[in-house]
């Protein structure tokens, strides 16, 4: 268990440091001239040409000079340093009041997938082949099928414009009901992948040893299924949830978006648009950092929940 | 149709290839009734299959449009006059007009080619990429295994979207084909590890078979039992995790365009016009509503498509 912990810790900063270098690399190296870029249509004096050349070591060419500024970037990053953007913000004010509004959707989908998720997925996974289990198998193969950037629009339109039940937009500070057909919307595509694996998984314990063992002890179907099967089912899904929240933070940005929910993937989907180079490369570097120990986080949970896997 | 036949094609031949290098086999040896083989039996089970044949027929409902979508519809989906924003249905525009007074109907006829276009080309990129990466490290095993399976790892962990954007962000050139290759290229280069992971599972199965001790002890070298030898049999399973891919390459693809940082204008595509038809939708939702429908059935056919195949090959579910 240490060697693994210990392993897995490795590969997560071989992974950091490629991903990081990689956005780096591409959005600064061989850019024109990143002075009069930023300074725009103006003219640059000679004074603050050094002067910007000094701060960010601009002189040092090459393949060393690269290496350099891409090491200034690591560190800065890593003292929670990101930069400003094109607008004069900083990028960490930026996302401290982004945070709090992408986590409470990412919550609000995580508690729909669970809710409904679940329960359907244990419900088709007992009664396997019925019309239950195949009505939502074809409707979980719809949801996973349909794309976000279809789902949310065609949902802001019918459900927020037409029929006004929810609000179609959320706007700035929005509250746990606005924050509903969005987190509806993004839990969706959880909840079918929750849905296929806790139905996948009941249906393989149904037909386990120990279950067969307890039947015939004679435990009422309700204490079989309730205690037996489902604690054993529900270690995958539960690390899958894990995973999907980590995934959620970073992949609302399409429904965050079209919402207009003032959180992480809005400001993304803003610097996209407003082709804010800065505002982009310091988003996507904390959210790859947040994916990584995420993931890094719900391997070690599944070893410790799981004691049948064994690394080595 | 094209990837089923494939499919049993190669699966065939691993039928009849397989058995003959195990002689007395029990299976084969003393039962009078013929035997079927895999894809014999998968394509009894999906014959049977309502959603095969539907997604079957919108795959090649949306192929024919992406080749000739003259067939479809009569509309220059590029003649747009502001006088007919948002008008009515009417000469031979189906759905009426959008905010740019072009043909609704036309645009999303003619915005098939950019997304087959992407979706098959990158599937196909990556089934390349795929095929290297987990025959070289299925087959040789050791460390090379090890160092091309950190790489999968890696890659595998770098969410899809993110890397996209900061990829397709570098692309300044507003070239259609340019930005049409750039998308291919970041797509396959960032979704090959699915499929790479499942070539090198079967290669290592293939590996182990009699008829490959067999071609070694005929004097073949590496190359040759890579290439005639272990393909074949490695091909089927990447097959079907490629149409799947091709689905879900056809809404990364729109969803890039949507977000404007994959193609555009005056390149047609389903994603540029939903971005189009969400702002106004207020004034009138048919912009919105029908590249919308276009682009979610196309890709639930390749998946549903994808999932059939599999489902039909997996001898576990019989």
């Amino acid at each position: 268990m240490f060697r693994f912990i210990v392993r897995r810790l490795l590969q997560m900063v071989v992974a950091f440091f490629g991903t990081t270098l990689i956005v780096y690399a591409l959005m600064f190296a061989g850019q024109g001239d990143p002075i009069q870029a930023l300074a725009g249509e103006r003219p640059v004096t000679a004074a603050q040409r050094a002067y910007l050349t000094e701060k960010y070591h601009l002189d040092a060419t090459g393949v060393g000079g690269f290496f350099y500024r891409y090491f200034d970037y690591i560190s800065n990053l890593l003292r929670g340093d990101l930069g400003e953007s094109l607008t004069g913000r900083s990028i960490g004010d930026i996302l401290a009041a982004a945070w709090p509004v992408t986590i409470k959707l990412a919550l609000i989908a995580i508690a729909v997938a669970v809710i409904f998720g679940v329960t359907a997925g244990v419900l088709a996974g007992i009664r396997r082949a019925s019309i239950f289990d195949n009505a939502t198998l074809l409707l979980t193969l719809l949801v996973l099928g349909i794309p976000t950037i279809v789902l949310a629009p065609l949902a802001q339109y019918f459900l927020g414009v037409k029929w006004q039940l929810f609000p179609a937009t959320a706007g700035a500070d929005p509250d746990f009901y606005a924050l509903l057909l969005p987190g509806i919307v993004l839990g969706s595509l959880s909840l079918a992948t929750a849905l296929r694996l806790t139905r996948t998984s009941v249906a393989e314990n149904l037909r386990a040893d120990y279950v067969r063992t307890a039947r015939s002890k004679g435990l009422p179907n309700r204490r079989v299924v309730s205690v037996h099967v489902l604690r054993n089912s529900l270690i995958p899904v539960i690390t899958f949830l894990g995973v999907e929240l980590g995934n959620l933070m970073s992949g609302a940005i399409i429904t965050e978006g079209v919402f207009n929910i003032p959180g992480v993937g809005f400001n993304l989907f803003r610097g996209i648009r407003t082709e804010d180079g800065p505002l982009v490369v310091g988003i996507v570097s904390v959210l790859v950092v947040v994916y990584l120990v995420s993931n890094l986080v719900v391997d070690i949970l599944y070893a410790v929940l799981d004691p049948r896997i064994r690394y080595e | 149709m094209s990837d089923f036949e494939t499919v049993a094609a190669s699966e065939n031949q691993a039928a009849r290839r397989g058995p003959s290098g195990e002689p007395g086999t029990p299976n084969q040896v003393g039962q009078p009734r013929k035997p079927r083989s895999l894809a014999g039996d998968a394509w009894r089970d999906l014959r049977r299959k309502p959603i095969f044949w539907i997604s079957l027929v919108l795959v090649l409902l949306v192929t024919a449009m992406a080749i000739a979508p003259g067939l479809f519809t009569s509309n220059d989906p590029a003649s747009c006059v502001l006088s007919r924003q948002h008008a009515a249905p009417s000469g031979g525009a189906l759905f009426g007009y959008d905010f740019q007074g072009c043909d609704t109907y036309a645009r999303a006829v003619y915005g098939a080619r950019a997304s087959l276009l992407v979706g098959a080309l990158s599937a196909l990129l990556t089934g390349v990429i795929a095929l290297v990466v987990g025959m070289l490290a299925g087959y040789f095993g050791g460390w090379v295994d090890a160092v091309l399976s950190r790489v999968i790892d890696i890659v595998l962990g770098i969410p899809l979207l993110l890397a996209a954007i900061v990829l397709l962000k570098r692309v300044a050139s507003d070239s259609a084909t340019v930005r049409l290759g750039s998308v291919i290229f970041v797509l396959a280069v960032l979704g090959w590890t699915t499929a790479a992971r499942v070539v090198r599972s079967s290669v290592i199965t293939a590996r182990e078979q009699d008829y490959v001790a067999a071609a070694r002890m005929l004097g073949a070298g590496n190359g040759r039992i890579m290439w005639r030898h272990i393909l074949p049999n490695a091909l089927a399973p990447a097959i079907v995790v490629l149409t799947i891919a091709l689905g879900s390459f056809i809404a990364a693809e729109a969803t890039l365009s949507f977000l404007g940082i994959g193609l555009k204008e005056p390149t047609i595509s389903w994603g540029i016009d939903i971005n189009n038809g969400r702002v106004h939708m207020r004034e009138s939702a048919t912009p919105l509503v029908v590249p919308s429908t276009f682009l979610a059935l196309t890709v639930l056919a390749f998946i549903m498509l994808g999932d059939a195949i599999r489902d039909a090959f997996d001898p576990k579910l019989r």
